[in-house]
């Protein structure tokens, strides 16, 4: 048997998110769900219920602000890391114009791609930009902190940049859960920290090859 | 405690109990022209609502606090203006919650039934639900809420809504020394105004008028100003209304973004249904590289795949049968 490396991944395979990545992208999700669910509650009357999971509304309202600098800085940690894998690559327009094909399950189709795909990819740049504003307007109607030295004015703005941006971030990662949970063997790589080498060749083509130097078979032509 | 009287509560999309709806509105009607500046009504509204305010300090002018505060719910304020013959003009203007009839902050409020509208217009804040977001301040177009630093909660002037409920004026008007704050029903009010206007018309007072926002819906506290052509001489909105971004916020984005939200949900898992998922690729032996090349399996790259693990697992119980 092969000794595993426990800090790195906790099965064998090919890692994919070491232990530090992974623990980072779940405290992350922790303050997300959390985040989401007071906001909510601060967004429309029918989630406002939703407030009560964090204490009651007031402590709702006292805990988002402070959990939102936690996933603010957990995020621009874990963002940091993968920033220069989800620079547009090789075969990755190619791979959105063949959107059709990822959905309809036709990935024997699909050209070949890195370690993360146009789909993630572009999830990447959309929590990076809602979470900038979010964490600005977040500021700005911090009201018991800052909210007095902006004129109110400036708090409609943020009030309604903040909404639009938590909405935009909420209905991002409804599509990321959906795509772990679609995509099998996502989850195992977030979880355990490897996927199998079937995986990564099916799904990560270019990465397989990079992270194993060996061929891939049947390469579809771009 | 269950009031029939309040006709709208902030956040609650359900229609609030109507049986009271006939109620007749009532108005606090403040004539700037017969004001004297003597506070009087900042003491008795302190006095009532037990409010004691900090000690500021002096900023050159008389205003003092020199704003509303969550413990100082009505402020006179002192204006030097140029009146119409050129002449220094000395407005002083009770500043307040002007108990809009559209009101902004119960607009913007996300807390249900933390800011209430009773069914003769006046506009409550109920601290046992006020959360503390200060959403009303940004929703009020007056720029009247105040968020107390001691227990964040938000306040502003009730219109004495506790006297006013049984039968009283409130306290400000009951202590104006020269009538210069008047309150009955909302018609009176307005009558009252009008006669008020004509009579400053014909003293010279040409721009003389009612302020009574058709913007906010009319106010329940509203004033006789010297020049009501210009009320930005005395601090007051020229045309106020609740900002287009507030309503874009608390109106049409509510309902959209949710049930956006929803869409993507209930897609996705019609997706899982029909389409389904794209399940975990197996490694098949023609595909596997070490068949190819066997040096492959020494590549310092080469991680061990669970499909191994099986395999010498397998070996090993018929190891362990064969040798029990």
């Amino acid at each position: 048997m092969s000794s595993l490396a426990p800090h790195v991944a906790t099965r064998p395979g090919i890692v994919r998110y070491k232990a530090s990545q992974r623990a980072n992208h779940w405290l992350t999700a922790i303050a997300f769900v959390l985040l989401a669910l007071s906001g909510l509650g601060f967004f429309h009357p029918a989630f406002f219920p939703l407030t009560y999971l964090l204490g009651s509304p007031q402590w709702a309202r006292i805990l988002h602000p402070w959990i939102g600098v936690f996933m603010f800085v957990s995020f621009t940690i874990l963002a940091v890391g993968m920033w220069a894998r989800n620079l547009w690559a090789t075969n990755d327009t190619q791979w959105i114009r063949q959107i059709g094909d990822v959905v309809m399950n036709r990935d024997d189709r699909m050209p070949p791609i890195g370690k993360y795909n146009p789909g993630q990819k572009m999830l990447f740049f959309a929590l990076i930009g809602t979470m900038a504003v979010l964490m600005l307007t977040g500021i700005v109607i911090w009201r018991s902190l800052f909210g007095v030295y902006f004129p109110v004015p400036v708090h409609r703005v943020a009030v309604l940049l903040h909404a639009f941006c938590g909405f935009v971030l909420i209905a991002s990662i409804f599509i990321h859960i959906y795509s772990a949970i679609w995509v099998k063997g996502s989850i195992g790589a977030m979880v355990r920290g490897s996927v199998s080498r079937a995986w990564a060749r099916h799904h990560h083509p270019l990465w397989y090859r990079e992270v194993t130097g060996e061929p891939v078979q049947h390469e579809p032509p771009v | 405690m269950s009031n029939q009287d309040i006709l709208a509560r902030s956040a609650t999309t359900t229609p609030s109990p109507q049986a009271r709806n006939h109620a007749i509105p009532v108005a606090k009607l403040i004539d700037v022209s017969k004001c004297i500046g003597c506070k009087a009504c900042q003491t008795a509204c302190s006095e009532w609502n037990d409010l004691d305010f900090t000690l500021g300090h002096n900023t050159g002018v008389y205003d003092n606090p020199h704003d509303l505060e969550a413990n100082a719910w009505t402020v006179m304020r002192y204006f030097e203006t140029e009146g119409e013959d050129g002449h220094l003009d000395w407005t002083i203007r009770k500043d307040g919650c002007m108990h809009c009839q559209d009101p902004g902050c119960l607009k913007a409020c996300p807390s249900p039934g933390a800011i209430i509208k009773y069914a003769n217009g006046i506009v409550d804040f109920n601290s046992d639900n006020c959360i503390g977001c200060g959403y009303c301040v940004t929703g009020c177009p007056f720029n009247v809420p105040r968020i107390s630093k001691t227990d964040h909660k938000a306040y502003k002037c009730t219109l004495c809504s506790d006297r006013v409920s049984v039968g009283l004026e409130p306290a400000c008007v009951k202590t104006c020394p020269t009538g210069a704050i008047m309150f009955g029903t909302k018609e009176a009010m307005i009558d009252q105004a009008d006669e008020r206007i004509i009579d400053l018309n014909e003293r010279g007072y040409r721009n003389a008028g009612l302020y009574n926002p058709a913007g906010v819906g009319g106010t329940h506290v509203m004033y006789v100003l010297k020049d009501a052509k210009d009320p930005g001489n005395v601090h007051l909105p020229v045309d106020p209304s609740i900002s287009p971004l507030v309503s874009l916020w608390k109106g049409v984005t509510k309902p959209l973004a949710t049930f956006v939200l929803g869409a993507i949900a209930l897609g996705g898992f019609l997706h899982y249904i029909t389409v389904g998922p794209k399940d975990e690729p197996v490694d098949d032996d023609d595909m596997d590289p070490r068949e190819e090349d066997p040096d492959k399996l020494h590549h310092p790259h080469r991680e061990r795949h669970e499909s191994d693990v099986r395999a010498d697992a397998r070996a090993d119980i018929r190891e362990v049968r064969r040798n029990p």
